[in-house]
């Protein structure tokens, strides 16, 4: 319950919080809401030496338009997503993972930078953002690059974050009309992490057709997966329930789930059809 | 390095405390060792139960689960923070009016979220209580007499009860 002690800093900006990741190596960590290192830090799994805070940053949080993309700003806190107006409207798969977090406290701490920078296997952002093609604005010291979720999540907690690297902003395109999105979630009973669960954008033509559909699953394995096969069944389809099934059931294909003391890989990989089913008949019924 | 000392502004039920404090000090420990205000409680090390909370500038927060360093420059209010001279909050007379409580130790937590959320919605369902509870565990109550509290509550500050 006691962290480790370390020395803090509070940076007052992106460079300066740069300047001393590189300055301090392996040995610092960046610090956000917390949500995830300091409990590490409470139970010694983690034991940083230094601490930079970006709590203080300024111009780090907030959501806004940016032509056809929605800007999200890294220490954003959960909550902050969840009740956004620009969400709610135009991505409300989005808004719908935010508020499934955690609890209202850990929405209330929680950031979306942090929580995709940690990039655990159970979290929701990560799964939502793949379905939707989000990037992500990463600033070194020595220049800033922008990186599809594909090339971001790369493994368990791993992201191609560099070392000295701040990711500073979630850059998500803002679907065309006749586009809906939709996240749906089988909490673990005990901690409320993702147990499995599902994104799904569909955009259709005036006649109901789908035109394209992205899907994500989430709980699979070491990072979000697109459910490649359920896309392909979409594609070019009315999307009636039937069709929505036939696609949803495909949705564990080319997987390949760890059995738990929670849920076998059997489960998981059934229960990833269900979810999968949900979200796209969700998304499919919004505007 | 590690024996780092800094000094924080924090105000706490509207008083502002200057103090020092090691980097490492959970908030939680700050209020209830260096202010002694042991209304907040320390339930669980996972950051899971919800003991702890409080409010930061006006959100429902674990205060186990940030650094006192972090809340520089915040305000917080704590259980302590709600009475109004002998009076007792709406929430906590309805915990009492309702045997919202047993043991009591999840309480101050539970009333803090609760606070939390007629804040922003005056007349909450039940389902939205149990949601804006989801963070805060009980193990000896239940949850259907604090659920019943915080209506009862609800009904106080709206104004609109039939007295008793
Ligand atoms: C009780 C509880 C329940 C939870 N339930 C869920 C859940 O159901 N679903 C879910 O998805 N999550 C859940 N979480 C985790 C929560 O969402 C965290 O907030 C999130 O994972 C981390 O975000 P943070 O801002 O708290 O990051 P921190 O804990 O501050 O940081 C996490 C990691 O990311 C790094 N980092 C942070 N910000 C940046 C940045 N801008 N650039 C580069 N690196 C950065 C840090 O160095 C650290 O390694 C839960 C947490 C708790 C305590
Ligand atoms: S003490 Fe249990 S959540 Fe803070
Ligand atoms: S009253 Fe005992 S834990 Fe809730």
């Amino acid at each position: 319950m006691f962290p480790a002690n370390f020395g803090y800093v509070a940076a007052r900006s992106v460079e300066e919080a740069t300047e001393l990741l590189a300055k301090y190596g392996e040995e610092a960590k960046l610090l956000a809401g917390g949500h995830s290192l300091i409990p590490a830090m409470k139970l010694r799994l983690a034991s940083p030496r230094h601490l930079i805070d970006l709590g203080r940053v300024p111009g780090l949080s907030g959501i806004k338009v940016d032509g056809e993309t929605l800007s999200i700003g890294a220490l954003t806190v959960h909550a902050d997503v969840a009740s956004s107006d620009l969400a709610r409207h135009r991505l409300p798969g989005l808004a719908e993972a935010a508020s499934v977090i955690g609890d209202v406290q850990v929405r209330n701490r929680g950031t979306i930078g942090g929580s995709v920078a940690h990039a655990d296997p159970a979290a929701d952002f990560p799964v939502i953002l793949t379905a939707l093609d989000a990037s992500f604005v990463l600033q070194g010291r020595f220049g800033r690059r922008t990186v599809a979720a594909p090339d971001f999540f790369l493994d368990f907690y791993t992201t191609a974050l560099a070392p000295d690297e701040v990711l500073t902003e979630i850059r998500v395109p803002l679907p065309s009309s006749g586009s809906g999105t939709a996240y749906a979630k089988l909490p673990h009973p005990a901690s409320g992490y993702v147990v499995v669960s599902a994104a799904a954008l569909v955009v259709r033509d005036p006649s109901g057709r789908c035109v394209s559909a992205a899907v994500a699953i989430g709980g699979m394995g070491s990072r979000p997966q697109r459910a490649a096969a359920t896309e392909a069944s979409l594609h070019g389809q009315p999307l009636t329930p039937e069709v929505i099934a036939a696609a949803a059931a495909k949705a564990s294909e080319g997987t390949d789930p760890e059995s738990d003391l929670y849920a076998s890989a059997d489960y998981k990989r059934h229960i990833a059809t269900v979810y999968a089913r949900q979200a796209i008949e969700t998304a499919a019924s919004r505007k | 390095m590690n024996d780092e000392r800094i000094t924080v502004g924090i105000t706490v039920n509207g008083v502002t405390h200057r103090a020092v404090v090691e980097p490492r000090t959970l908030l939680v420990y700050f209020l209830r060792e260096q202010l002694g205000l042991t209304g907040t409680h320390v339930g669980c090390d996972t950051s899971q139960c919800g003991a702890c909370t409080v409010h930061l500038n006006g959100r429902a927060v674990k205060s186990c689960t940030i650094f006192a360093v972090q809340a520089d420059g915040a305000e917080i209010t704590t259980i302590e923070g709600l009475a109004r001279d002998s009076a007792l909050h709406p929430v906590q007379e309805g915990f009492r009016e309702k045997h919202g409580l047993q043991c009591g130790y999840c309480t101050p937590g539970m009333i803090m979220s609760a606070v939390h959320l007629l804040q922003a919605n005056p007349r909450p369902t039940d389902a939205e209580i149990k949601h804006a509870l989801e963070g805060n565990i009980c193990r000896c109550t239940g949850y259907v007499n604090i659920v019943e509290a915080v209506k009862w509550a609800a009904e106080r500050m709206r104004g609109d009860h039939v007295s008793r």
